[in-house]
Order: C-alpha cells, then sequence, then structure tokens
C-alpha cells in the first residue's frame, strides 16, 4: 500500500483492507504512536465537512503529524480562480501526503495523477468516500467478529446513496447476503445487482422493514432525502417507512447492531439510541484509528 | 460502379473510409485530425447507400492507420469500412472496433465532473460494447449512445 492512493473502495484488494483493519486495531489498544514525528500532510476540504476533517486531523495528531491545509475553498485561493491542477502541484511540494475532500466527481482522482505524493479522497461530490467504507467494516468485524457469511440489510436511498454502495462492493469479497430495503424510486442499481449474482450473491429486496429483520447481523440505515424523489406526495407518503424505532428491535438477533454513517436527520428515532444495539456513535470513534491505519500504511510506517 | 468512380476519384495508394454516416463526417475529420494531414483528400458526402440513405467516404493518399486510431471513430461512425489501396487494388479491408478506452472524443455527461470543469482529457473505460456504454475513469458515472456528445 505504500504510497498508493486511496480515491475509490476498489483501489484496494481484500487481503489490504485486512491488513487497513489489523493495523486499526492496533492503533485503537494504543493511539498515540509518534510515527509520523513532524511529518507534513495537507488536508485540503474544497468544500466543508467538519465532521470528516476532524477525524483526519485527530488521526494526524494523535500520528506526531502536522497538519496544513484549508477548510473550505471560499478562505483559500481557489476562490480566486486557481485552478485543481495548480493547487495540487504547489501543495504537493509542502507535504508528503494529501487528504483531499472536494465537490466535483472525479477531482480526488485527477489530483492523485497529478501529486507526487499519495492522495486519500476524503469524498469527491457524490461519487466515493472509502474511509468510510473501511470504518464501517472495520466497525462491522468489531462488532460480529468476522466479515464472513454476514446479513447485511441496507435501509432508505439505495439509489443515491454512495455509502452502500462502496460497502456493497467491499463486503461482496467476504460472502455476505444483503437485504435491500427502499422506496421503489430508490431501489439499489442494477449493476450492483447484476455484479452480485456474477458472483453468486444471494440478495432479497423490500419496500418494507418488517419481519425480515430477525435476521439481520448487521442494519446498515441511510437518510432518505426529499429532493431525491420526483414526486414529492410519494415521499411524504413513505418516509415514515423507514424511520427505525426502538420497538422494532425486539426480536432481532444479539449480536445484531445499527449502523448508520451519520448525520442522520430523522431516520433513527433518538429512542434507539439507548439501546445496546446501536452502534453509530461508537462507528464515528472507529474512524479515527481506521484512518490512522490507512495514513501509517499509505507511509510505509507500519 | 461506374458512376461511384465519378463521384469520388479513385487513389493510387492510401487509404478509403467508407460508409460514414453523411452526420459523421465532419467528425471523423476532427477525430482523426486530418486537418493537420499534408498530402491529398477527396471527401464525398451525402452519396447515396442502400445501409445508411446517405454516406459519407474519405480517400486519403499515401495515409494508413494504426488499428488504434482508426477505432477512435467507431462511436461516431461504427459500421465504417477501411479499404487499404496499394496500386489502385484494395488489398486489405477492415471494419473498426470499439476500443477497450477512449480517450479524448467523449464529453462526460455527469455535469458534476472534474472533467466538465477544467482541462482535464477525457478518458473512459467501455465496460458494453453493443449498447455503447462507457464508465468515467473520473467520475464514474455511465456515459451512454444516447447522451454522447463528440468534443
Ligand atoms: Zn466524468
Amino acid at each position: 500500500m505504500k504510497n498508493k492512493s486511496l480515491v475509490t473502495i476498489t483501489d484496494f484488494s481484500k487481503e489490504e483492507y485486512l491488513r487497513i483493519l489489523e493495523v486499526a486495531a492496533e492503533f485503537e489498544a494504543n493511539s498515540y504512536q509518534n510515527l509520523l514525528n513532524g511529518q507534513v500532510v495537507g488536508v485540503l476540504f474544497f468544500e466543508p465537512s467538519t465532521r470528516t476533517r476532524l477525524s483526519f486531523e485527530s488521526a494526524i495528531n494523535r500520528l506526531g503529524g502536522r497538519v496544513i491545509g484549508f477548510t473550505d475553498s471560499a478562505t483559500s485561493s481557489v476562490t480566486k480562480g486557481e485552478t485543481l491542477n495548480d493547487t495540487i502541484r504547489v501543495v504537493t511540494n509542502y507535504c508528503e501526503l494529501i487528504v483531499m475532500r472536494h465537490p466535483l466527481e472525479g477531482s480526488v482522482r485527477y489530483a492523485s495523477e497529478i501529486a507526487n505524493v499519495p492522495v486519500i479522497n476524503a469524498g469527491d461530490g457524490s461519487n466515493q468516500h472509502p474511509t468510510q467504507t473501511l470504518l464501517d467494516l472495520y466497525s462491522i468485524q468489531k462488532t460480529q467478529g468476522k466479515l464472513n457469511d454476514l446479513n447485511i440489510f441496507l435501509v432508505g436511498d439505495l439509489k443515491y446513496g454512495r455509502t452502500v454502495h462502496s460497502l456493497l462492493m467491499a463486503l461482496s469479497e467476504f460472502n455476505a447476503t444483503f437485504y435491500f430495503i427502499s422506496p421503489d424510486e430508490l431501489r439499489m442499481p442494477d449493476e450492483y445487482k447484476m455484479y452480485l449474482e456474477e458472483l453468486g450473491l444471494k440478495y432479497y429486496e423490500s419496500t418494507e422493514l418488517d419481519d425480515n429483520m430477525k435476521n439481520a447481523d448487521i442494519i446498515y440505515m441511510t437518510r432518505v432525502q426529499k429532493e431525491r424523489f420526483s414526486d414529492p406526495i410519494e415521499y411524504e407518503r413513505t418516509k415514515n417507512a423507514y424511520v427505525l424505532k426502538n420497538h422494532m428491535l425486539e426480536g432481532t438477533r444479539d449480536n445484531m447492531r445499527v449502523l448508520h454513517p451519520l448525520p442522520r436527520v430523522n431516520e433513527i428515532h433518538t429512542s434507539v439510541d439507548s439501546n445496546p444495539k446501536a452502534y453509530y456513535f461508537q462507528q464515528t470513534e472507529n474512524g479515527v484509528y481506521v484512518r490512522q491505519a490507512i495514513i501509517a500504511l499509505m507511509l510505509g510506517l507500519k | 460502379m461506374k458512376n461511384n468512380k465519378l463521384e469520388v476519384s479513385a487513389i493510387k495508394d492510401g487509404t478509403v473510409i467508407d460508409h460514414i454516416p453523411a452526420d459523421s463526417l465532419f467528425k471523423v475529420v476532427s477525430i482523426l485530425r486530418l486537418d493537420h494531414l499534408q498530402g491529398m483528400i477527396t471527401f464525398g458526402t451525402n452519396l447515396p447507400s442502400k445501409k445508411h440513405g446517405k454516406k459519407g467516404i474519405i480517400k486519403l493518399s499515401d495515409v494508413y492507420f494504426q488499428d488504434k486510431d482508426i477505432n477512435r471513430i467507431s462511436l461516431v461512425a461504427p459500421e465504417a469500412k477501411l479499404n487499404v489501396i496499394r496500386d489502385y487494388q484494395v488489398v486489405e479491408k477492415k471494419d473498426v472496433e470499439v476500443p477497450d478506452d477512449i480517450y479524448s472524443i467523449v464529453k462526460c455527461d455527469n455535469p458534476s465532473c472534474i472533467t466538465n470543469h477544467e482541462a482535464v482529457p477525457t478518458r473512459f473505460l467501455v465496460i458494453n460494447r453493443k449498447k455503447l456504454k462507457l464508465r468515467c475513469h473520473y467520475c464514474e458515472k455511465i456515459t451512454d449512445k444516447e447522451h454522447m456528445v463528440i468534443l
């Protein structure tokens, strides 16, 4: 993984995922390790995302690194009309690694082709956010004790949700069985279903969260956004069907955990928060260890 | 046969690209950058064709193409036929094939793609040859036949 960029989850192999999870566990046991020893990391956020940025900055600081960059293109030279190409050509001389978020899709792939240091994608528009997927994998492995042969429920917006698509790609390496629960308009795109069929993996589709939940090992919730619906009446009619409430978790497996990439709006009722099966806040904590592992491995420090 | 010969004169050595849809003729010229060539080129367009209604034809003296170059026109002229001419004789006939990768020919259909905002040469992987579905190397979104715009 040394010197390799991470733009999309399929840039890494199954073996590389497993190595990242292994190193993440080492950081969870001992998070402060001065491996970067003052080395500089460029954190370039061309659009704001406080949660993701703080997670990366916490990871870099725990590794003893220093951060340069900007938190929003409004405060950088980008507002003066500088091209991405020029910004990356300059910043690549100032640091050992670039973490980048940008509103345009494909921008991070392009940056990784220009930069002479590795680049980590912290989100490129609606396209990819691979460190989210790796922290999801880590959370699944940690709560289930394994990654293989799990029943994975993906709930909500399965059409546009980039996190569910990347998670599907990653878990397809581990013989998962998928349950797609979504409104008709936001179903899992055919290309992903065909991909699973080619691999001989099973999936089920439903428009409702019901008795089927008793089989779940992981319920992965996502936001159902009003603007995704062509018909606002359809949204009003279906929105409550994808809200998880505490009583719905009765009868689910003991090992079952509820995940969510956060921020949530109302798709998980706050009554679920105190249920031991709710795991979405611990999930964010795992993000720091996973990002430490990715940075350390990409710089050849582990 | 005689009529055809009158419409576009024969060449001694070179390449004839036939069966170009008439409305794609100038796209073919631009993709192959024929405007930069120094040699003799004859264009014919709106010629009657059994297959296409109207077809275009290009005759290039002393020019021969590599497969990878000529395949670049497959997106606009999928049924084009190449005739390699030596001493007035057709010595080889070739079809064009859709290549695996498409560079700098097609515009990405995704308005939020970096290639539509900055001077990035476009690049696509052909994921379905028959239906002409291209996946952008950058934004990973699909551009298909109906939405294909040639740069
Ligand atoms: Zn694109």
